[in-house]
């Protein structure tokens, strides 16, 4: 009993218990079914860290909405069960429940400087095994893949090399193993 | 069997494919065609209204007093954005609507055309799935997809909105036998070990609660006999929700009477004490729980509902069944048929005997007056007037609807429709319309507040117009009778707003619309006055003028718990009874 609110008009964001969690879903790949997800987050109050969707399964018309979101068990519980009763909602998983699941996330990160500070961007980069996708004689584009803190602290490197910006896909996530979602 | 034909007509074939006799519709520009194919087919009967909210409410009485899905035509723009009220209202309080708009041609789409607005944008949060069709070989599928949609899992509103191009255009037309959903299939079967726990749990319980809900009406006259069924064999106390009485006979010696902010003493008590709750469709509702942390502490409990995302969404529950309610209502009453343990016979009795106290307190007790009527005394008589009949009863919103929540009684299910979820005023005059509609031979009365009933006035002229004999029974108080109620315990009785100067004469506003008014205001006159008002064979406007100062009471004061109730004689202590936390909410 500890867990439930005092009132539904105080709900705090109880934040010593909220917790972060990256759910998949699979949808019908038809026009406002990602309205739908998003308006149902806003409208309820929750959180969205990252999304991304693409559709998966061509034949069937699917997409896979990957979210990270985070809240307490009870609001966690709440939102795959508001998800799973949208009508265009086939699946959701909890990839963070299922087991150790694999993220991963991709960013272009253009960096631009001169002499010292390029040859050292050129080998963090190597460190961190991005890939120079374009280059000039004063920047350069790295491609790099990994799990969002890798993603975060090869950015926070190249900050003073001279970042100047950084577009990210946000994260994809799939489970380990031979069994399907 | 395929058939070619218009947009339009395909949207009249659906209608009477899926067994729609009436639909509740205004027309407009971007409806013509269908209104079109309507006039040239004696297969669906269209009722004009006189504002699209009220075409909503009404397809609301409808579906509420027949277990139908209820339909509704509008136009785009303008039309579609009056209907999102009675969307909202169908979507919280669950009620199977079809709603079809008309748009602005495709190619319009997006160019912020005359009378266009973005329908599916404006609705997709107050619908349970909407649908814009852009393609005609997309409309027979969509349209029976959206009945489906509408009627099964936990029903709810879905709008289907068809571009004027596509309502000309010519395509192939299928009928629902052949049609299946792909994806969304709502599982009806509760989960057996989980209804073997529940039935383990009530065996061993020596202070169990039934607490019931909507659900239970949704899910047909079936699984309201199954619950009396399980009720009388276990000899276990129920009471309801707003929106689930009915369900079980209000007549009956196990009925508590309905629960929440203005439930009964015995109801909420039962619920806070109890040991084991059994909700079987109801969703622990802020009117019902009070206070949260405070709600039901020692009890297990029980939540059988159609919906999983209704779990554990306020109230944590120990064993969770997501079904239907007459599946699991079926299962529990088959299981304890064949279950061979006892039950606790004597801790039950120990519980009956405090119910007992309870219920002496007599909660719903008022002062009687010989000078001025009475709101609860002026529900209690058009109950006895009307017991005998086969009425059905709609309501507003407000002190009014809760009086007669409180005070008339209901027998049967599908006999009571009142906005309970979205609060709307204005409700039940049009869902009066949509149940003398479903029920032409039925005396079909709405308990009315005086500012409620101006909300949706104008739809009198649609009783009028299809001789809809709906009678208008107006508590009027001059309040805004709830608004004032919180003003006096809340707000230092500062009644900011809330009395209405220049109320119309009801009576001549009646007779306005060429229906029959009659006024009221002594409490020795009101028998004959509603003997009158039920012979009348027209739509009928009663202007009952009642005691302006009288509150609704039992209470349970915003952030109280159940056993914090205000009971009537306690009036005087009311300012009190709020904490400063409690005045922040609603």
């Amino acid at each position: 009993m500890t867990q439930q609110p005092g009132s539904a008009y105080f709900l705090d964001d109880a934040k010593p218990l909220a917790e972060t969690r990256t759910l998949c879903v699979l949808v019908d790949n038809e026009p406002g079914v990602l309205a739908r997800v998003i308006g149902l987050f806003s409208g309820r109050g929750y959180n969205i860290d990252s999304l991304t969707v693409s559709e998966t399964e061509h034949q069937k018309h699917l997409s896979r909405i990957t979210i990270v979101t985070r809240g307490t068990p009870m609001v966690i519980e709440q939102i795959k069960n508001q998800l799973d009763r949208l009508v265009p909602v086939h699946r959701v998983v909890d990839m963070t429940a299922v087991g150790p699941a694999i993220e991963r996330e991709l960013a272009m990160v253009k960096v631009r400087g001169k002499g010292e500070l390029r040859v050292e961007a050129l080998r963090l980069g190597d460190a961190f095994r991005a890939r120079v996708i374009d280059a000039t004689i004063e920047s350069f584009v790295f491609e790099i893949t990994g799990n969002s803190g890798k993603i975060d602290q090869f950015i926070e490197l190249m900050l003073p090399l001279g970042l100047v910006e950084v577009s990210r896909t946000g994260i994809v996530a799939i489970s380990r193993g031979p069994e399907g979602m | 069997m395929a058939q070619e034909m218009t947009g339009a007509d395909m949207v009249i074939e659906a209608l009477a494919d899926q067994g729609v006799e009436h639909i509740f519709g205004y027309p407009g520009g971007a409806v013509l065609p269908i209104y079109d194919a309507l006039f040239q087919q004696d297969k669906v009967r269209h009722i004009l209204v006189r504002h699209e909210q009220g075409a909503v409410h009404a397809a609301e009485g409808y579906a509420r007093s027949t277990g139908k899905v209820g339909c509704v035509l509008v136009t785009s723009g303008p039309g579609a954005t009056n209907a999102v009220t009675g969307l909202t209202d169908a979507l919280m309080d669950s009620i199977p609507i079809v709603c079809i708009t008309g748009q602005v041609p495709t190619h319009l789409i997006g160019n912020d055309a005359f009378q266009e607005c973005d329908t599916v944008g404006i609705t997709r949060p107050c619908t349970k799935h909407n649908y814009l069709v852009k393609t005609i070989a997309d409309l027979p599928y969509v349209l029976h997809e959206a009945f489906y949609v509408a009627s099964s899992g936990r029903p709810g509103p879905v709008v289907v909105d068809i571009p004027k191009d596509i309502q000309f255009a010519k395509g192939t037309y299928f009928k629902p036998k052949d049609f299946q959903h792909k994806g969304y299939k709502p599982k009806v079967k509760g989960d057996l070990e989980r209804i073997k726990q529940a039935i383990a749990l009530m065996r061993t319980a020596k202070r169990p609660v039934f607490y019931t809900g909507g659900g239970v009406i949704n899910s047909g006259p079936h699984a309201s006999q199954l619950l009396r069924e399980l009720v009388k064999l276990t000899g276990f106390p129920i009471t309801s929700t707003l929106l689930g009485l009915g369900a079980y006979p209000a007549a009956d010696p196990q009925w508590l009477g309905m629960l929440g902010m203005h439930g009964t003493y015995e109801a909420n008590m039962s619920m806070h004490d109890c040991d084991l709750m059994i909700c079987v469709g109801a969703r622990f509702d802020d009117r019902i729980t009070g206070r949260v942390d405070a709600f039901s502490p020692r009890s297990k409990k029980i939540h059988v509902d159609i919906d999983p995302s209704s779990i554990n969404k306020n109230v944590k529950v120990d064993v969770p069944i997501v079904g239907d309610c007459a599946h699991v209502l079926e299962d529990m009453v088959r299981l304890w048929r064949t279950t061979s343990a006892t039950i606790d016979k004597k801790g039950l009795k120990a519980w009956w005997n405090e119910i007992e106290k309870w219920r002496a307190r007599k909660s719903l007790a008022y002062r009687q007056s010989n000078e001025l009527i009475k709101p609860q005394y002026a529900v209690q008589r058009l109950y006895e007037l009307t017991r005998d009949r086969d009425v059905y009863i709609t309501t507003e919103v407000g002190q009014h609807q809760m009086w007669a929540a409180q005070f008339y009684h209901f027998e049967e299910p599908n006999r009571w429709m009142t906005s309970g979820g979205l609060g709307t005023m204005g409700y039940g005059l049009p869902a009066s319309v949509g149940v003398q509609l479903a029920h032409p031979n039925s005396l079909v009365i709405d308990i009315a507040g005086e500012a409620s009933v101006l909300m949706t006035m104008q739809e009198m002229s649609t009783a009028v117009q299809y001789r809809l004999p709906i009678k208008i029974f107006i508590l009027n108080n001059q309040y805004m009778g709830m608004v004032r109620q919180w003003q006096e315990l809340l707000h230092g009785g500062r009644y900011s707003e809330s009395y209405t100067e220049a109320l119309p004469d009801f009576v001549k506003l009646a007779e306005a619309y060429h229906a029959v008014g009659i006024r009221c205001s002594k409490p020795g006159d009101l028998d004959h006055a509603i003997r009158e008002m039920i012979d009348v064979p027209k739509p009928v406007i009663f202007d009952c003028v009642v005691d302006p100062a009288e509150n609704c009471f039992p209470m349970i004061p915003s952030g109280r718990a159940h056993n914090e109730m205000i009971l009537g004689d306690a009036a005087e202590k009311i300012d009190e009874a709020v904490t400063e936390e409690g005045k922040v909410m609603v």
